[in-house]
């Protein structure tokens, strides 16, 4: 199985005015596709070469000497993963299943997006917060660089990148701002559920 | 209180690092992202304000010196106080070039030539993964080294003094480079003051050879307040 830098699933100026064009231009096109191209000379020759992303992503995790494997394959999926996160005229809530289980989780959907709203400002430097499924419940995470929910056996749901490389050309050091957008008008909460 | 810290006037205007360094880069970086770190330090030793009379140095040099609810975010806005204290110093316009006299000759002695030193920061530059600096610096033993750190860690917390260090966070970058940081580490060059980063070396050097403790009140960071 090769890795390739997957499309974008909308077009690129899909999510404007919240995230620009030129933002998605270089962080599809650019950041994830350099991932995708380091990750293939990485594993070429070696036995990843034909294994899948997530199978790479847990074998190199924890893993100091692969750390370069790892950082790239985790950023590969961790953009794939992001973008599928999102949808012109995203934002709103989720139903039904989802909803509960929030609910049930953080005391109330509002909490919730506080809560994960406070871990991706928080995360100090790059990374990324996480909605993650865990047991019965739903938990909130944020991670430093490329490291994802993946790497620690469980299962992501929701993913919003505050590297500043997902932000900068429109909110420079705005983050919040970023954040807000993403929760109010960005969410694809149909591909969230669609994970349950 | 009169000892909490202040943002350091930039030395020079917004625009004199162009086209190398835009004036709206410099113009966030500085005004918004440096104090933010300063405001966010404040506001942790407000909670320990007997930590106001401990130089910042000492702190970061001595993390388990720090009460442990505000450890993380003193490491995280003090180093980038102190970081971005001395990178605003060790560049200016109309500066590159090389350093000459001690430093030059030091720099031939540890890294062969003055080119491989700049080849070697450059990889430790380029391959520091996420946010954080690449660094010149000096060892107990009054050696050069180049290394990197991640996100505001201070060169301090392990043992070694900075004399020049390089922020390869996406905000020193992107509005004018984006992806391409190895255009801007090319850039960077074009405006070092290496006048400031020889004072820095000299002051380095001489706090060791005093065998003084706080091998780290040299020029560079006596301006920090």
């Amino acid at each position: 199985m090769s890795i390739t830098l997957p499309d974008l699933p909308y077009g690129r100026d899909a999510l404007e005015p919240y995230i620009s064009a030129r933002t998605l231009e270089f962080h599809h096109g650019k950041h994830h596709q350099a991932y995708v191209t380091n990750l293939v000379k990485l594993i070429a020759g070696t036995e990843m070469e034909n294994m899948a992303l997530e199978d790479i992503v847990r074998k190199c995790a924890g893993d100091t000497s692969k750390a370069g494997i790892f950082n790239n394959a985790a950023q590969v999926w961790n953009h794939t993963f992001y973008w599928n996160c999102m949808k012109k005229n995203g934002g709103g809530r989720p139903s039904g299943r989802l909803m509960k289980k929030i609910e049930d989780s953080f005391g109330g959907f509002d909490k919730f997006v506080e809560e994960m709203k406070n871990a991706a400002a928080t995360q100090f430097g790059s990374g990324w917060a996480w909605l993650v499924l865990d047991g019965d419940r739903v938990g909130i995470e944020k991670t430093s660089n490329a490291d994802n929910p993946l790497a620690h056996g469980r299962r992501a749901l929701l993913t919003i990148d505050v590297w500043e490389h997902a932000y900068y050309l429109d909110y420079q050091n705005r983050r919040p701002d970023y954040i807000a957008a993403f929760f109010e008008k960005l969410v694809n909460w149909d591909y969230v559920e669609s994970l349950m | 209180m009169n000892t909490r810290y202040t943002l350091p006037e930039l030395p020079y205007a917004f625009n004199a690092l162009e086209p190398y360094i835009d004036a709206k880069t410099m113009e966030i970086h500085h005004g918004k992202h440096h104090q933010a770190y300063v405001n966010n330090l404040n506001a942790a030793l407000e909670k320990h304000p007997g930590l106001f009379e401990t130089p910042l140095e000492n702190l970061l040099g001595n993390l388990d010196s720090i009460p442990e609810d505000i450890r993380t975010v003193v490491r995280n806005n003090g180093g980038g106080h102190l970081n971005h204290s001395m990178f605003w110093k060790i560049i200016g316009p109309g500066m590159g070039g090389a350093p000459a006299g001690l430093l030059h000759d030091d720099l031939v002695r540890a890294f062969g030539s003055f080119e491989n030193f700049v080849a070697e920061f450059e990889k430790a530059a380029a391959a520091r993964f996420g946010s954080g600096w690449a660094w010149l610096s000096v060892d107990a033993q009054g050696k050069l080294v180049v290394h990197s750190t991640a996100n505001q860690d201070s060169p301090l917390m392990e043992g070694l003094t900075p004399i020049f260090g390089l922020d390869v966070w996406e905000h020193a970058y992107y509005l004018s480079y984006q992806n391409r940081r190895a255009d801007y580490i090319k850039a960077f060059w074009k405006v070092v003051d290496w006048n400031q980063v020889s004072a820095n070396y000299t002051g380095a050097l001489d706090a060791i050879k005093s065998g003084c403790e706080d091998a780290y009140s040299g020029p560079a960071f006596r301006k920090v307040s």
